[in-house]
Protein backbone atom coordinates (compact mmCIF):
# COMPACT_ATOMS: atom_id res chain seq x y z
CA UNK A 1 0.00 0.00 0.00
CA UNK A 2 1.55 3.20 -1.18
CA UNK A 3 -0.45 6.00 0.74
CA UNK A 4 2.48 7.35 1.93
CA UNK A 5 4.47 7.55 -1.16
CA UNK A 6 7.00 10.29 -1.15
CA UNK A 7 6.17 11.47 2.60
CA UNK A 8 9.16 12.00 4.56
CA UNK A 9 7.62 11.81 8.60
CA UNK A 10 9.57 13.07 12.17
CA UNK A 11 8.42 10.61 14.24
CA UNK A 12 9.19 12.38 18.10
CA UNK A 13 8.80 10.04 21.21
CA UNK A 14 9.13 6.87 18.57
CA UNK A 15 11.31 4.52 20.62
CA UNK A 16 7.99 2.47 21.66
CA UNK A 17 4.14 2.89 22.03
CA UNK A 18 2.30 4.66 19.60
CA UNK A 19 5.04 6.73 18.57
CA UNK A 20 7.17 2.90 17.08
CA UNK A 21 3.63 1.79 15.76
CA UNK A 22 3.30 4.73 13.67
CA UNK A 23 7.01 4.53 12.22
CA UNK A 24 6.18 0.72 11.51
CA UNK A 25 3.12 1.53 9.68
CA UNK A 26 4.38 4.41 7.79
CA UNK A 27 7.31 2.62 6.18
CA UNK A 28 4.94 -0.29 5.52
CA UNK A 29 2.67 2.44 3.52
CA UNK A 30 5.80 3.81 1.64
CA UNK A 31 7.20 6.77 4.24
CA UNK A 32 10.67 7.28 5.23
CA UNK A 33 10.63 8.12 8.86
CA UNK A 34 13.40 9.85 10.93
CA UNK A 35 12.17 8.24 15.02
CA UNK A 36 13.26 10.17 17.77
CA UNK A 37 13.17 10.16 21.09
CA UNK A 38 15.58 10.39 24.52
CA UNK A 39 15.54 6.56 24.99
CA UNK A 40 18.51 5.83 22.32
CA UNK A 41 18.95 2.55 22.98
CA UNK A 42 15.11 1.49 22.19
CA UNK A 43 14.91 4.11 19.79
CA UNK A 44 18.10 2.53 17.12
CA UNK A 45 16.44 -1.07 17.91
CA UNK A 46 13.08 0.12 16.08
CA UNK A 47 14.85 2.15 13.59
CA UNK A 48 17.53 -0.87 12.69
CA UNK A 49 14.14 -3.45 12.78
CA UNK A 50 12.46 -1.17 10.21
CA UNK A 51 15.60 -1.08 8.38
CA UNK A 52 16.82 1.41 5.37
CA UNK A 53 14.00 3.39 5.22
CA UNK A 54 13.78 4.20 8.66
CA UNK A 55 17.11 6.43 11.51
CA UNK A 56 17.52 7.28 14.84
CA UNK A 57 18.17 10.71 15.98
CA UNK A 58 18.02 11.80 19.71
CA UNK A 59 15.62 14.21 20.18
CA UNK A 60 14.49 16.00 23.35
CA UNK A 61 11.65 17.61 22.86
CA UNK A 62 12.39 20.36 25.05
CA UNK A 63 15.63 21.41 23.44
CA UNK A 64 15.23 24.27 20.95
CA UNK A 65 18.72 23.62 19.35
CA UNK A 66 18.22 19.71 19.39
CA UNK A 67 15.26 20.64 17.24
CA UNK A 68 17.35 22.20 14.63
CA UNK A 69 19.38 19.92 14.68
CA UNK A 70 17.34 16.73 13.91
CA UNK A 71 15.41 19.26 10.58
CA UNK A 72 18.38 19.93 9.43
CA UNK A 73 19.78 16.11 9.42
CA UNK A 74 16.29 14.81 8.01
CA UNK A 75 16.30 17.38 5.33
CA UNK A 76 19.56 16.50 4.58
CA UNK A 77 19.48 12.48 4.88
CA UNK A 78 16.21 12.14 3.49
CA UNK A 79 15.88 15.40 0.79
CA UNK A 80 12.83 16.62 2.33
CA UNK A 81 10.57 16.93 5.48
CA UNK A 82 6.56 17.09 4.77
CA UNK A 83 5.32 14.91 7.86
CA UNK A 84 5.51 15.97 12.07
CA UNK A 85 4.19 13.47 14.42
CA UNK A 86 4.32 15.80 17.67
CA UNK A 87 4.10 11.92 19.60
CA UNK A 88 6.24 12.52 22.84
CA UNK A 89 4.57 12.59 26.06
CA UNK A 90 4.36 12.06 29.63
CA UNK A 91 1.82 12.30 32.23
CA UNK A 92 2.78 12.38 35.66
CA UNK A 93 1.20 10.52 39.03
CA UNK A 94 -2.36 11.34 39.79
CA UNK A 95 -2.05 14.52 41.51
CA UNK A 96 -4.76 16.56 43.29
CA UNK A 97 -4.34 20.42 41.93
CA UNK A 98 -3.82 21.83 45.25
CA UNK A 99 -1.18 18.98 45.73
CA UNK A 100 0.79 19.63 42.75
CA UNK A 101 3.85 21.04 42.52
CA UNK A 102 4.90 23.83 40.25
CA UNK A 103 7.88 21.62 39.26
CA UNK A 104 6.11 18.94 38.35
CA UNK A 105 3.37 20.83 36.55
CA UNK A 106 6.00 23.29 34.70
CA UNK A 107 7.69 19.34 33.68
CA UNK A 108 4.46 18.31 32.04
CA UNK A 109 4.28 21.31 30.22
CA UNK A 110 7.43 21.36 29.16
CA UNK A 111 7.55 18.59 27.22
CA UNK A 112 3.98 17.71 25.95
CA UNK A 113 3.08 21.78 25.01
CA UNK A 114 6.49 23.51 24.60
CA UNK A 115 7.48 20.53 22.70
CA UNK A 116 4.61 20.82 20.44
CA UNK A 117 5.27 24.55 20.22
CA UNK A 118 8.93 24.23 18.96
CA UNK A 119 8.19 21.23 16.55
CA UNK A 120 5.80 23.16 14.66
CA UNK A 121 8.22 25.96 14.58
CA UNK A 122 10.85 24.44 13.65
CA UNK A 123 9.80 22.86 10.60
CA UNK A 124 7.83 25.05 9.41
CA UNK A 125 10.80 25.74 6.53
CA UNK A 126 11.21 23.04 4.74
CA UNK A 127 7.63 21.98 4.89
CA UNK A 128 6.97 25.27 2.98
CA UNK A 129 9.49 23.92 0.58
CA UNK A 130 7.48 21.27 0.30
CA UNK A 131 4.42 22.72 -0.29
CA UNK A 132 2.43 19.48 0.77
CA UNK A 133 2.65 18.80 4.27
CA UNK A 134 0.93 17.67 7.50
CA UNK A 135 1.75 18.09 11.18
CA UNK A 136 -0.03 15.58 13.81
CA UNK A 137 -0.26 16.55 17.26
CA UNK A 138 -0.90 13.63 19.26
CA UNK A 139 -3.05 15.36 21.98
CA UNK A 140 -5.69 13.00 23.99
CA UNK A 141 -9.22 13.00 25.75
CA UNK A 142 -7.77 14.82 28.11
CA UNK A 143 -7.55 17.87 25.36
CA UNK A 144 -11.59 16.96 25.17
CA UNK A 145 -12.94 16.56 28.82
CA UNK A 146 -10.74 16.74 32.45
CA UNK A 147 -9.45 13.88 33.99
CA UNK A 148 -9.09 14.10 37.52
CA UNK A 149 -5.77 14.77 39.23
CA UNK A 150 -4.31 15.51 36.20
CA UNK A 151 -4.41 19.29 36.12
CA UNK A 152 -0.75 19.77 34.27
CA UNK A 153 -1.58 17.14 32.11
CA UNK A 154 -5.26 18.50 30.48
CA UNK A 155 -3.63 22.17 30.13
CA UNK A 156 -0.91 20.73 28.13
CA UNK A 157 -3.57 18.86 25.93
CA UNK A 158 -5.90 21.51 25.76
CA UNK A 159 -3.24 23.72 24.94
CA UNK A 160 -2.10 21.41 21.93
CA UNK A 161 -5.58 21.51 20.90
CA UNK A 162 -5.65 24.98 20.58
CA UNK A 163 -1.99 25.95 19.07
CA UNK A 164 -3.20 23.32 16.47
CA UNK A 165 -6.14 24.90 15.47
CA UNK A 166 -4.12 28.36 15.32
CA UNK A 167 -0.90 27.20 13.45
CA UNK A 168 -3.90 25.65 11.10
CA UNK A 169 -5.09 29.46 10.51
CA UNK A 170 -1.18 30.22 9.95
CA UNK A 171 0.09 27.91 8.03
CA UNK A 172 -2.86 27.06 5.36
CA UNK A 173 -1.84 28.93 2.93
CA UNK A 174 2.09 27.20 2.95
CA UNK A 175 0.41 24.09 1.80
CA UNK A 176 0.43 22.94 5.34
CA UNK A 177 -2.39 21.10 7.70
CA UNK A 178 -2.28 21.18 11.37
CA UNK A 179 -4.67 18.67 13.13
CA UNK A 180 -4.42 17.50 16.65
CA UNK A 181 -5.36 13.08 17.41
CA UNK A 182 -6.79 12.80 20.48
CA UNK A 183 -6.83 9.30 21.76
CA UNK A 184 -8.13 7.22 24.92
CA UNK A 185 -6.75 4.66 26.57
CA UNK A 186 -4.13 2.89 24.36
CA UNK A 187 -1.86 -0.42 25.65
CA UNK A 188 1.68 1.27 26.06
CA UNK A 189 3.88 1.78 28.84
CA UNK A 190 2.41 5.11 30.05
CA UNK A 191 -0.55 3.93 31.93
CA UNK A 192 2.20 2.61 34.63
CA UNK A 193 2.84 6.02 35.59
CA UNK A 194 -1.03 6.77 36.32
CA UNK A 195 -0.56 2.91 38.13
CA UNK A 196 -2.23 1.20 35.68
CA UNK A 197 -0.55 -2.04 35.22
CA UNK A 198 -0.63 -3.87 31.56
CA UNK A 199 -2.59 -6.52 33.17
CA UNK A 200 -5.42 -4.19 34.79
CA UNK A 201 -5.39 -1.50 31.43
CA UNK A 202 -7.92 -3.48 29.23
CA UNK A 203 -10.61 -3.62 32.20
CA UNK A 204 -10.15 -0.29 33.03
CA UNK A 205 -11.52 0.92 29.72
CA UNK A 206 -14.57 -2.04 29.86
CA UNK A 207 -17.59 0.44 30.28
CA UNK A 208 -16.58 2.19 27.54
CA UNK A 209 -18.81 1.88 23.86
CA UNK A 210 -16.18 -0.37 22.26
CA UNK A 211 -15.46 -1.97 25.84
CA UNK A 212 -11.78 -2.80 25.25
CA UNK A 213 -8.53 -0.63 25.35
CA UNK A 214 -6.75 0.77 22.08
CA UNK A 215 -3.19 -0.93 20.58
CA UNK A 216 -0.80 1.24 19.54
CA UNK A 217 -1.23 0.58 15.64
CA UNK A 218 -5.14 1.44 16.12
CA UNK A 219 -3.71 5.11 16.39
CA UNK A 220 -0.97 4.23 13.77
CA UNK A 221 -3.89 4.09 11.60
CA UNK A 222 -5.60 7.58 12.43
CA UNK A 223 -1.94 9.01 12.24
CA UNK A 224 -1.03 7.87 8.79
CA UNK A 225 -4.42 8.83 7.10
CA UNK A 226 -3.93 12.30 8.73
CA UNK A 227 -0.62 12.28 6.80
CA UNK A 228 -1.98 11.39 3.36
CA UNK A 229 -3.40 13.38 1.01
CA UNK A 230 -6.70 11.14 1.71
CA UNK A 231 -7.09 13.98 4.54
CA UNK A 232 -6.21 16.95 2.03
CA UNK A 233 -9.02 18.82 2.84
CA UNK A 234 -8.71 18.39 6.65
CA UNK A 235 -7.10 21.41 8.87
CA UNK A 236 -7.31 22.36 12.25
CA UNK A 237 -9.68 20.02 13.56
CA UNK A 238 -9.68 17.17 15.97
CA UNK A 239 -9.69 13.51 15.01
CA UNK A 240 -10.78 11.49 18.27
CA UNK A 241 -10.08 7.29 18.73
CA UNK A 242 -11.65 6.50 21.81
CA UNK A 243 -13.46 4.02 21.72
CA UNK A 244 -16.13 6.02 22.21
CA UNK A 245 -15.22 6.99 25.71
CA UNK A 246 -15.91 10.70 25.15
CA UNK A 247 -19.44 10.13 23.16
CA UNK A 248 -21.15 10.59 26.57
CA UNK A 249 -23.05 9.19 29.29
CA UNK A 250 -25.09 5.74 29.85
CA UNK A 251 -27.99 5.79 32.47
CA UNK A 252 -28.20 1.90 31.52
CA UNK A 253 -25.94 -0.53 33.20
CA UNK B 1 -5.16 0.47 -2.20
CA UNK B 2 -7.77 -2.10 -1.32
CA UNK B 3 -8.38 -1.86 2.31
CA UNK B 4 -12.16 -1.71 1.86
CA UNK B 5 -12.44 -5.70 0.53
CA UNK B 6 -14.45 -7.05 2.72
CA UNK B 7 -17.25 -4.42 2.77
CA UNK B 8 -20.59 -4.08 0.81
CA UNK B 9 -21.58 -0.40 1.32
CA UNK B 10 -25.01 0.81 0.93
CA UNK B 11 -24.89 4.86 0.49
CA UNK B 12 -27.62 6.93 0.47
CA UNK B 13 -28.15 10.33 -2.03
CA UNK B 14 -25.00 8.75 -4.28
CA UNK B 15 -26.46 9.71 -7.78
CA UNK B 16 -24.06 12.65 -7.91
CA UNK B 17 -22.00 14.79 -5.90
CA UNK B 18 -20.53 13.40 -2.32
CA UNK B 19 -22.07 10.21 -2.51
CA UNK B 20 -20.87 9.72 -5.97
CA UNK B 21 -17.80 10.10 -5.15
CA UNK B 22 -17.54 8.01 -2.30
CA UNK B 23 -19.51 4.89 -3.98
CA UNK B 24 -16.95 4.93 -6.92
CA UNK B 25 -13.64 5.52 -4.71
CA UNK B 26 -15.38 2.82 -2.50
CA UNK B 27 -15.33 0.17 -5.27
CA UNK B 28 -11.92 1.12 -6.69
CA UNK B 29 -10.69 0.03 -3.13
CA UNK B 30 -12.38 -3.31 -3.07
CA UNK B 31 -16.40 -2.74 -1.60
CA UNK B 32 -19.07 -3.53 -3.30
CA UNK B 33 -21.90 -0.42 -3.12
CA UNK B 34 -25.36 -0.34 -3.42
CA UNK B 35 -26.37 3.10 -4.93
CA UNK B 36 -29.56 4.58 -3.88
CA UNK B 37 -31.40 7.84 -4.62
CA UNK B 38 -34.62 9.35 -5.68
CA UNK B 39 -32.61 10.82 -9.37
CA UNK B 40 -33.00 7.27 -10.57
CA UNK B 41 -31.65 8.23 -14.22
CA UNK B 42 -28.35 9.65 -12.75
CA UNK B 43 -27.96 6.46 -10.01
CA UNK B 44 -28.64 4.14 -12.48
CA UNK B 45 -25.58 5.58 -14.75
CA UNK B 46 -23.33 5.58 -12.03
CA UNK B 47 -23.90 1.82 -11.02
CA UNK B 48 -23.64 0.87 -14.62
CA UNK B 49 -20.17 3.46 -15.18
CA UNK B 50 -18.79 1.37 -11.73
CA UNK B 51 -20.02 -2.02 -13.16
CA UNK B 52 -20.81 -5.22 -11.48
CA UNK B 53 -19.41 -4.34 -7.88
CA UNK B 54 -22.08 -1.66 -7.46
CA UNK B 55 -25.94 -2.06 -7.99
CA UNK B 56 -28.96 0.84 -7.62
CA UNK B 57 -32.04 1.00 -5.49
CA UNK B 58 -34.32 3.69 -5.65
CA UNK B 59 -34.23 4.79 -1.89
CA UNK B 60 -36.40 8.12 -0.77
CA UNK B 61 -34.71 8.53 2.87
CA UNK B 62 -38.03 9.30 4.42
CA UNK B 63 -39.47 5.98 3.74
CA UNK B 64 -39.37 3.69 6.62
CA UNK B 65 -40.68 0.24 3.97
CA UNK B 66 -38.18 1.62 1.07
CA UNK B 67 -35.43 1.23 3.38
CA UNK B 68 -36.14 -1.90 4.59
CA UNK B 69 -36.75 -3.13 1.13
CA UNK B 70 -33.42 -1.89 0.13
CA UNK B 71 -31.18 -3.13 3.15
CA UNK B 72 -32.90 -6.45 2.20
CA UNK B 73 -32.24 -6.51 -1.29
CA UNK B 74 -28.53 -5.46 -0.62
CA UNK B 75 -28.00 -8.39 1.51
CA UNK B 76 -29.32 -10.76 -0.58
CA UNK B 77 -27.48 -9.57 -3.45
CA UNK B 78 -24.42 -8.65 -1.76
CA UNK B 79 -24.31 -11.36 1.13
CA UNK B 80 -24.47 -8.86 3.95
CA UNK B 81 -24.01 -5.12 5.00
CA UNK B 82 -21.76 -3.67 6.75
CA UNK B 83 -21.22 -0.15 6.11
CA UNK B 84 -23.89 2.76 5.83
CA UNK B 85 -23.22 6.34 4.54
CA UNK B 86 -25.91 8.20 5.10
CA UNK B 87 -25.09 10.86 3.14
CA UNK B 88 -28.86 12.17 1.12
CA UNK B 89 -29.57 15.60 2.18
CA UNK B 90 -30.96 18.35 0.74
CA UNK B 91 -30.18 22.19 2.16
CA UNK B 92 -32.66 25.20 2.34
CA UNK B 93 -31.46 28.95 2.82
CA UNK B 94 -34.76 30.96 4.29
CA UNK B 95 -34.69 33.48 7.49
CA UNK B 96 -36.09 31.79 10.28
CA UNK B 97 -39.04 34.53 10.29
CA UNK B 98 -39.94 33.21 6.79
CA UNK B 99 -39.75 29.53 7.15
CA UNK B 100 -43.06 27.77 7.15
CA UNK B 101 -43.44 24.85 9.31
CA UNK B 102 -44.06 22.70 6.17
CA UNK B 103 -40.43 24.26 5.09
CA UNK B 104 -38.80 23.30 8.14
CA UNK B 105 -40.43 19.74 8.36
CA UNK B 106 -39.56 19.30 5.09
CA UNK B 107 -35.58 19.36 5.56
CA UNK B 108 -36.33 17.81 8.85
CA UNK B 109 -37.65 14.72 7.39
CA UNK B 110 -34.88 13.74 4.68
CA UNK B 111 -31.92 15.47 6.70
CA UNK B 112 -32.46 14.05 9.98
CA UNK B 113 -35.59 11.71 10.41
CA UNK B 114 -33.53 9.71 6.93
CA UNK B 115 -30.60 9.36 9.01
CA UNK B 116 -32.78 8.08 11.86
CA UNK B 117 -34.34 5.59 9.60
CA UNK B 118 -30.98 4.22 8.12
CA UNK B 119 -29.24 3.24 11.70
CA UNK B 120 -32.41 1.50 12.76
CA UNK B 121 -32.49 -0.36 9.68
CA UNK B 122 -28.83 -1.27 9.51
CA UNK B 123 -28.31 -2.00 12.44
CA UNK B 124 -29.52 -5.79 12.70
CA UNK B 125 -27.82 -6.73 9.38
CA UNK B 126 -24.98 -5.36 10.87
CA UNK B 127 -24.83 -6.93 14.33
CA UNK B 128 -25.47 -10.32 11.76
CA UNK B 129 -22.08 -9.53 10.00
CA UNK B 130 -20.24 -9.53 13.18
CA UNK B 131 -20.13 -5.30 12.78
CA UNK B 132 -20.01 -2.76 10.72
CA UNK B 133 -19.68 1.39 10.32
CA UNK B 134 -22.33 4.05 10.11
CA UNK B 135 -20.97 6.93 8.59
CA UNK B 136 -23.39 10.01 8.88
CA UNK B 137 -22.97 13.15 6.58
CA UNK B 138 -23.51 16.12 8.65
CA UNK B 139 -21.74 19.44 8.24
CA UNK B 140 -20.00 22.45 9.77
CA UNK B 141 -23.27 23.40 9.79
CA UNK B 142 -23.47 20.91 12.35
CA UNK B 143 -20.76 22.40 14.31
CA UNK B 144 -21.18 26.28 13.92
CA UNK B 145 -24.23 28.31 12.90
CA UNK B 146 -25.85 29.60 9.31
CA UNK B 147 -27.60 32.29 8.75
CA UNK B 148 -30.51 31.52 6.67
CA UNK B 149 -30.13 27.97 7.97
CA UNK B 150 -32.40 27.27 11.10
CA UNK B 151 -33.90 24.19 9.27
CA UNK B 152 -30.99 22.81 8.06
CA UNK B 153 -28.12 23.37 11.50
CA UNK B 154 -31.12 21.67 13.31
CA UNK B 155 -30.98 18.56 11.18
CA UNK B 156 -27.18 18.71 11.29
CA UNK B 157 -26.78 18.98 15.08
CA UNK B 158 -29.37 16.53 15.21
CA UNK B 159 -27.00 13.73 12.73
CA UNK B 160 -24.15 14.70 15.36
CA UNK B 161 -25.84 14.13 18.44
CA UNK B 162 -27.77 10.65 17.54
CA UNK B 163 -24.60 9.85 15.84
CA UNK B 164 -23.07 10.05 19.38
CA UNK B 165 -26.41 7.98 20.79
CA UNK B 166 -26.14 5.87 18.16
CA UNK B 167 -22.60 5.03 19.17
CA UNK B 168 -23.13 3.72 22.54
CA UNK B 169 -25.95 1.47 22.17
CA UNK B 170 -24.13 -0.17 18.78
CA UNK B 171 -20.78 -0.35 20.49
CA UNK B 172 -21.17 -4.01 22.12
CA UNK B 173 -22.26 -5.23 18.55
CA UNK B 174 -19.04 -3.62 16.95
CA UNK B 175 -20.65 -1.36 15.43
CA UNK B 176 -19.06 1.94 14.98
CA UNK B 177 -20.92 5.32 14.24
CA UNK B 178 -19.56 8.46 13.28
CA UNK B 179 -20.37 11.82 11.56
CA UNK B 180 -18.22 13.70 8.79
CA UNK B 181 -18.85 17.27 8.75
CA UNK B 182 -17.63 18.67 5.21
CA UNK B 183 -17.07 22.48 4.58
CA UNK B 184 -18.05 23.75 1.08
CA UNK B 185 -18.04 21.22 -1.26
CA UNK B 186 -17.75 21.93 -5.28
CA UNK B 187 -21.34 19.79 -6.07
CA UNK B 188 -24.58 20.18 -7.50
CA UNK B 189 -26.02 21.82 -3.81
CA UNK B 190 -24.14 24.62 -4.11
CA UNK B 191 -24.05 25.22 -7.65
CA UNK B 192 -27.95 24.24 -7.73
CA UNK B 193 -28.15 28.08 -5.67
CA UNK B 194 -26.61 29.87 -8.80
CA UNK B 195 -23.71 30.02 -7.16
CA UNK B 196 -20.52 29.74 -9.83
CA UNK B 197 -17.17 29.05 -9.47
CA UNK B 198 -15.39 32.88 -9.21
CA UNK B 199 -18.57 33.59 -6.55
CA UNK B 200 -17.28 30.04 -4.84
CA UNK B 201 -13.85 30.69 -4.74
CA UNK B 202 -14.49 34.37 -3.17
CA UNK B 203 -16.29 32.47 -0.21
CA UNK B 204 -14.29 29.69 0.37
CA UNK B 205 -10.81 31.32 -0.59
CA UNK B 206 -11.03 32.97 2.24
CA UNK B 207 -10.63 29.50 4.77
CA UNK B 208 -6.88 28.53 5.86
CA UNK B 209 -6.61 26.14 2.38
CA UNK B 210 -7.53 29.17 0.85
CA UNK B 211 -10.04 26.78 -1.74
CA UNK B 212 -13.43 24.87 -2.00
CA UNK B 213 -13.31 21.38 -1.41
CA UNK B 214 -14.21 18.41 -3.67
CA UNK B 215 -16.18 15.48 -3.67
CA UNK B 216 -13.28 13.34 -3.33
CA UNK B 217 -11.68 14.64 -0.74
CA UNK B 218 -14.81 13.51 1.30
CA UNK B 219 -14.88 10.06 0.04
CA UNK B 220 -11.26 9.56 1.08
CA UNK B 221 -12.60 10.39 4.89
CA UNK B 222 -15.97 8.16 4.02
CA UNK B 223 -13.32 5.32 2.85
CA UNK B 224 -11.09 6.10 6.01
CA UNK B 225 -14.54 5.48 8.68
CA UNK B 226 -15.76 2.61 6.44
CA UNK B 227 -11.95 0.34 6.73
CA UNK B 228 -10.80 -1.55 9.76
CA UNK B 229 -8.14 1.05 9.84
CA UNK B 230 -10.57 3.44 11.87
CA UNK B 231 -10.95 0.61 14.31
CA UNK B 232 -11.22 2.64 17.47
CA UNK B 233 -13.00 5.77 16.63
CA UNK B 234 -16.43 5.98 17.17
CA UNK B 235 -19.24 8.15 18.43
CA UNK B 236 -17.31 11.16 17.33
CA UNK B 237 -16.93 14.03 14.97
CA UNK B 238 -14.38 14.00 11.37
CA UNK B 239 -13.65 17.68 10.24
CA UNK B 240 -13.06 18.23 6.04
CA UNK B 241 -13.67 22.10 5.95
CA UNK B 242 -10.26 23.21 4.71
CA UNK B 243 -9.88 24.72 8.25
CA UNK B 244 -13.18 26.97 8.33
CA UNK B 245 -14.19 26.14 11.88
CA UNK B 246 -10.64 26.39 13.03
CA UNK B 247 -10.56 30.03 14.27
CA UNK B 248 -10.76 33.77 13.37
CA UNK B 249 -8.12 35.75 11.91
CA UNK B 250 -7.99 39.76 12.77
CA UNK B 251 -5.02 40.14 10.30
CA UNK B 252 -6.04 41.14 6.31
N1 LIG C 1 -1.48 5.54 26.15
C1 LIG C 1 -2.54 6.28 26.34
O1 LIG C 1 -3.53 5.81 26.92
C2 LIG C 1 -2.60 7.69 25.80
C3 LIG C 1 -3.85 8.32 25.78
C4 LIG C 1 -3.96 9.60 25.26
C5 LIG C 1 -2.83 10.24 24.78
N2 LIG C 1 -1.62 9.62 24.83
C6 LIG C 1 -0.46 10.37 24.29
O2 LIG C 1 0.14 9.61 23.27
C7 LIG C 1 1.51 9.98 23.12
C8 LIG C 1 2.38 8.74 23.04
O3 LIG C 1 2.34 8.06 24.29
P1 LIG C 1 2.36 6.46 24.44
O4 LIG C 1 1.01 6.05 24.86
O5 LIG C 1 2.94 5.85 23.23
O6 LIG C 1 3.32 6.29 25.73
P2 LIG C 1 4.88 5.93 25.84
O7 LIG C 1 5.26 6.35 27.21
O8 LIG C 1 5.10 4.52 25.45
O9 LIG C 1 5.59 6.84 24.74
C9 LIG C 1 5.97 8.17 24.98
C10 LIG C 1 7.36 8.37 24.42
O10 LIG C 1 7.74 9.76 24.58
C11 LIG C 1 9.09 9.76 24.98
N3 LIG C 1 9.46 11.02 25.66
C12 LIG C 1 9.17 11.38 26.93
N4 LIG C 1 9.74 12.57 27.20
C13 LIG C 1 10.38 12.96 26.09
C14 LIG C 1 11.16 14.11 25.74
N5 LIG C 1 11.40 15.10 26.62
N6 LIG C 1 11.68 14.18 24.49
C15 LIG C 1 11.46 13.20 23.60
N7 LIG C 1 10.75 12.10 23.87
C16 LIG C 1 10.21 11.98 25.11
C17 LIG C 1 9.25 8.56 25.88
O11 LIG C 1 10.62 8.20 26.00
C18 LIG C 1 8.42 7.51 25.16
O12 LIG C 1 9.16 6.79 24.23
C19 LIG C 1 1.81 10.90 24.31
O13 LIG C 1 1.78 12.24 23.88
C20 LIG C 1 0.66 10.63 25.26
O14 LIG C 1 0.39 11.75 26.09
C21 LIG C 1 -1.48 8.36 25.33
N1 LIG D 1 -21.87 20.62 -0.76
C1 LIG D 1 -21.61 21.14 0.42
O1 LIG D 1 -21.03 22.24 0.50
C2 LIG D 1 -21.98 20.42 1.69
C3 LIG D 1 -21.45 20.90 2.89
C4 LIG D 1 -21.74 20.24 4.08
C5 LIG D 1 -22.54 19.13 4.06
N2 LIG D 1 -23.07 18.66 2.90
C6 LIG D 1 -23.91 17.46 2.95
O2 LIG D 1 -23.36 16.47 2.13
C7 LIG D 1 -24.38 15.55 1.71
C8 LIG D 1 -24.25 15.31 0.22
O3 LIG D 1 -24.56 16.50 -0.48
P1 LIG D 1 -23.84 16.94 -1.83
O4 LIG D 1 -22.97 18.10 -1.51
O5 LIG D 1 -23.26 15.79 -2.52
O6 LIG D 1 -25.11 17.55 -2.64
P2 LIG D 1 -26.01 16.91 -3.82
O7 LIG D 1 -27.21 17.76 -3.86
O8 LIG D 1 -25.19 16.77 -5.04
O9 LIG D 1 -26.35 15.44 -3.30
C9 LIG D 1 -27.41 15.15 -2.45
C10 LIG D 1 -28.12 13.92 -2.97
O10 LIG D 1 -29.16 13.57 -2.05
C11 LIG D 1 -30.28 13.17 -2.82
N3 LIG D 1 -31.54 13.29 -2.07
C12 LIG D 1 -32.25 14.41 -1.77
N4 LIG D 1 -33.38 14.09 -1.12
C13 LIG D 1 -33.39 12.74 -1.02
C14 LIG D 1 -34.31 11.80 -0.45
N5 LIG D 1 -35.46 12.20 0.14
N6 LIG D 1 -34.00 10.50 -0.51
C15 LIG D 1 -32.85 10.08 -1.09
N7 LIG D 1 -31.97 10.91 -1.66
C16 LIG D 1 -32.24 12.23 -1.61
C17 LIG D 1 -30.26 14.09 -4.03
O11 LIG D 1 -31.04 13.57 -5.07
C18 LIG D 1 -28.78 14.16 -4.34
O12 LIG D 1 -28.39 13.17 -5.24
C19 LIG D 1 -25.69 16.18 2.16
O13 LIG D 1 -26.13 15.55 3.34
C20 LIG D 1 -25.32 17.61 2.44
O14 LIG D 1 -26.18 18.21 3.39
C21 LIG D 1 -22.81 19.29 1.70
Amino acid sequence: MGALDGKVALITGAARGQGAAEARLFVERGAKVMLTDVLDEEGKAVAAEIGDSAAYMHLDVTSEQGWKDVVAATVEKFGKLNVLINNAGIITAPKEVHETSLEDYRKVIDINQIGVFLGMREVVEPMKKDGNSSIVNIASIDGLIGMYGASAYCASKFAVRGMTKVAALELGKYGIRVNSLHPGGVQTKILGDIGISEEQADGAFKSTPLGRIAKSEEMATLAAYLASDDASYSTGSEFVADGGLTAGFALEG
Amino acid sequence: MNNLQDKVALITGSARGQGAAEARLFASRGAKVVITDVLDEEGKAVAAEIGDAAHYIHLDVTDENSWAAAVKETVERFGKLNVLVNNAGIVQIKPLVESSVADYMKVIEINQLGVFLGMRTVAGPMKDAGGGSIINISSIDGLIGMSGGTAYCASKFAVRGMTKVAAMELGPDNIRVNSIHPGGIHTPMITQTGMDDSAMNDIFGKVPLGRVGQPEEMATLAAYLASDDSSYSTGSEFIADGGLTAGFSLEG
